[in-house]
């Protein structure tokens, strides 16, 4: 299935020749297993093997989970905390499954911005790149409404908050929203088919999750230089790659076990980190929180959902031309809803002929803006709406726009860019060659 | 939609207490036994931190998702299994199943939890310090949080040593106890600058000073100072909303040995297994 010429499973015993000839699964996975990989990724591209794991983390903690679980508006509290109490290993399964959703939205931020860096989005993997923005809103899904499932303050008043966004698109928006609760408020309705669909999509996720792998081993990956693998013949592709087994699995496997050395510190010795405490609350319709705060991996989204007030001129404008029907609350929905949706597009918005930021001068350093931004973003989405905060808000999502509508247009045109290695296996030996500094194999021991 | 919620809640709030934005607490840093990856209850400390809740907080508040059962625990208050049962016997909960389904008041089992009690419209304390934040950094960004923790235990303790004399702009009678932790309270508006900052720390709360010092008598013969209570009971109300803390910081370090282990010789095989590939003499 590789566009990449390759070595193929050639079945040897009676056995496997009989499996081969009805069902060619074991060619598929050895395929799979020895997809000829560029040999010069960086340490950027584990950032799969993580996000592999940690679905597979989810899924298997959250199987455990929903079988002490109660999605009742009377019970789902108190049943979560049988599940800390009296549940063995209930305590570690819960905390494991709370800090799986920040480690997963980590490390798709990182893959996300390894992409958008390394030009990963470009001809051909223009549909590895809308399959993972699709698994991204799924994402986003899921952990939204895992959130209310535990039924504490932020849970209820969130939901409240966040289903508001829909209630905001005129004419139909008032029904949306009571449609998507099952009721005219957050109650049982909205808790029980949450539930479901928290069951459901990481299970969509998944099915993705492969069409998003057989999109790029059909492409081959990208990596850091952006110049493809040679073609001409398996023996000439065989100089730019190594196969996935062993070499890159026992290097991701490296990374994810460092990367879970952290992840258990922080779930053994700071579990509650990254959540709120006024989710420790049971909901309760008539109290309100003080700052109704999302979760810190949406917060980048939720400041650009805040930034355009009524006072910005766009806005004013834009409500001025849609003979009010856009006012800012819907304009602030669809700003947040559009930073995904251009994100998705950077394919078609980027015109420039070179894959990888290494090789673009000037295109470097506005991507190293943009990451700032995004901080920044997330930074800002948790600060109240007063004082400074709104005008740093309206600054950065207009950089986030600016960024994907204007100057990633502008700078395929103006920019020049640097000379790049003719091939992998170059770019390779120059870090790892006989040249490099002279340096002899020191094997490992 | 949440802009007007949002909106509704700061209304909502100002409206309590004024200015709800401009209140600044004092949270004293309690060194807690518990604190930091190798931190451990005290179980004595949890004994007498029991003792006063029983005598002093229980009268108000109810502690309704912790079972009698689990002050045995090991790496909780550890009371021996007899004292527990006697403990348990001593309070008495109702149960529905009794007299034909109209259900009675009988003397606790182990199974059961401690009572949940509502009447004085107290919170129930069994989750309080973990659904309090007594840190949270500078700029919001709760970085401190990471070398403090939470801060629920020492939030609690400050509380209970928050109560002070009424300050010299609050108008006679206002309404409630005046507390220098507690921030969501009643504020009256003599004690607001004309720039909307409070002059004074804390707020007023509803509830009444619970602890004087010397309100209970330790077996250990502990000091009873207000000080030391405050931090018996909170470092007790922490283990209510953690119980399992112990077991899961022992699973954390050895996770984490085991992880880094791991990856160190995963390093060794991933650079062994590139050496070859990597400055080949070609």
């Amino acid at each position: 299935m590789s566009g990449i010429p390759h070595d193929h499973y050639e079945p040897k015993s009676n056995f496997t020749k009989g499996v081969e000839a009805r069902l060619p699964i074991l060619g598929l996975l050895y395929t799979t297993i020895m997809a000829p990989t560029p040999k010069n990724l960086n340490w950027m591209w584990i950032w799969g093997i993580v996000l592999t794991f940690t679905l597979a983390l989810q899924i298997i903690t959250g199987i455990v989970l929903v079988m002490h679980y109660t999605p009742h508006v009377d019970m789902a509290f108190a049943s979560v905390e049988h599940i800390m109490r009296d549940v063995n290993g209930g305590h570690m399964i819960r905390y494991f499954h709370m800090n799986g959703a920040s480690l997963f939205f980590l490390a798709v931020y990182m893959h996300i911005f390894r992409g958008l860096y390394y030009g990963s989005y470009k001809a051909p993997r223009e549909i590895t790149w809308i399959i993972g923005m699709l698994i991204y809103l799924m994402m986003m899904g899921a952990g939204f409404m895992g959130y209310v499932l535990p039924w504490g303050q932020m849970s209820f008043h969130g939901t409240a908050v966040i289903t508001g966004l829909f209630g905001a698109i005129p004419f139909i928006g008032e029904s949306l929203q009571t449609w998507l609760l099952g009721a005219g408020a957050v109650g049982q309705p909205a808790l029980n088919r949450f539930f479901s669909l928290h069951y459901l999509l990481p299970f969509i996720i998944a099915g993705l999750v492969i069409v998003h792998i057989w999109a790029f081993h059909n492409t081959g990956n990208n990596n850091p230089t952006g110049v493809e693998v040679r073609r001409g013949s398996v023996a000439e592709a065989k100089k730019d790659t190594l196969p996935f087994w062993p070499y890159f699995v026992i290097k991701d496997l490296f990374a994810l076990a460092v990367i879970l050395t952290v992840f258990m510190a922080v779930v053994g010795f700071m579990p509650n980190y990254l959540g709120h405490p006024d989710n420790y609350i049971p909901a309760n319709a008539l109290v309100t929180p003080a700052h109704i705060v999302p979760e810190w991996y949406f917060l980048p989204f939720y400041a650009i959902l805040r930034a355009f007030t009524a006072d910005v001129w766009v806005v004013q404008i834009v409500n001025l031309l849609s003979f009010g029907i856009i006012d800012a609350k819907f304009f602030g929905v669809l700003a947040m809803f559009g930073a995904i949706f251009v994100m998705a597009l950077a394919p078609w918005l980027d015109t420039s002929s070179v894959r990888s930021g290494r090789f673009r001068p000037m295109f470097k350093w506005w991507f190293a803006l943009l990451a700032v931004d995004f901080v920044v973003l997330m930074w800002v989405g948790a600060m109240p709406t007063d004082g400074i905060y709104p005008y740093i808000s309206l600054l950065g999502a207009t950089y986030w726009f600016a960024y994907f509508l204007i100057i990633l247009p502008l700078l395929g045109v103006i920019e020049k860019p640097l000379p790049m290695p003719a091939t992998i296996e170059d770019d390779f030996n120059a870090h790892y060659g006989p040249k490099a500094g002279g340096k002899t194999a020191t094997p490992a021991e | 939609m949440f802009r007007k919620l949002t909106l509704a809640a700061v209304l909502a709030l100002s409206a309590n207490t004024a200015v709800a934005a401009g209140s600044e607490v004092h949270i004293e840093d309690f060194a807690f036994s518990f604190e930091g990856p190798f931190g451990s209850y005290d179980e004595n400390q949890l004994q007498r931190g029991l003792k006063i809740y029983t005598e002093v907080c229980a009268a108000c508040h109810g502690l309704k998702l912790v079972s009698f059962r689990n002050l045995h625990d090991e790496g909780g208050p550890a009371l021996p299994e007899d004292q527990m049962r006697a403990y348990a016997a001593g309070i008495e909960v109702f149960d529905q199943s009794m007299n034909d389904g109209e259900g009675d008041f009988r003397p606790a089992t182990p199974a059961d939890k401690f009572p949940a009690n509502t009447g004085a419209g107290a919170p129930d304390l069994s989750l309080m310090a973990k659904a309090r934040a007594g840190f949270h950094g500078p700029y919001g960004t709760g970085m401190n949080q990471l070398f403090k923790g939470m801060g629920g235990a020492e939030y609690i303790a400050s509380l209970m040593v928050g109560y002070e004399e009424d300050p010299a702009c609050a108008p006679e009678g206002f309404e409630g106890s005046y507390n220098s932790a507690f921030a969501a309270g009643g504020f009256p508006e003599e004690c607001i600058d004309e720039h909307g900052h409070h002059t004074v720390p804390g707020s007023w709360i509803a509830m009444g000073q619970p602890l004087y010092g010397d309100d209970v008598e330790f077996d250990d013969g502990h000091s009873t100072e207000l000080h030391h209570e405050a931090e018996d009971v909170a470092a007790f109300l922490m283990w209510a909303a953690e119980p399992k803390m112990m077991a899961r910081k022992q699973a954390g370090l050895t996770g984490v040995i085991f992880l880094a282990l791991l990856s160190v010789l995963l390093y060794l095989t991933n650079k062994r297994l590139w050496a070859p590939h990597k400055h080949k003499e070609d």
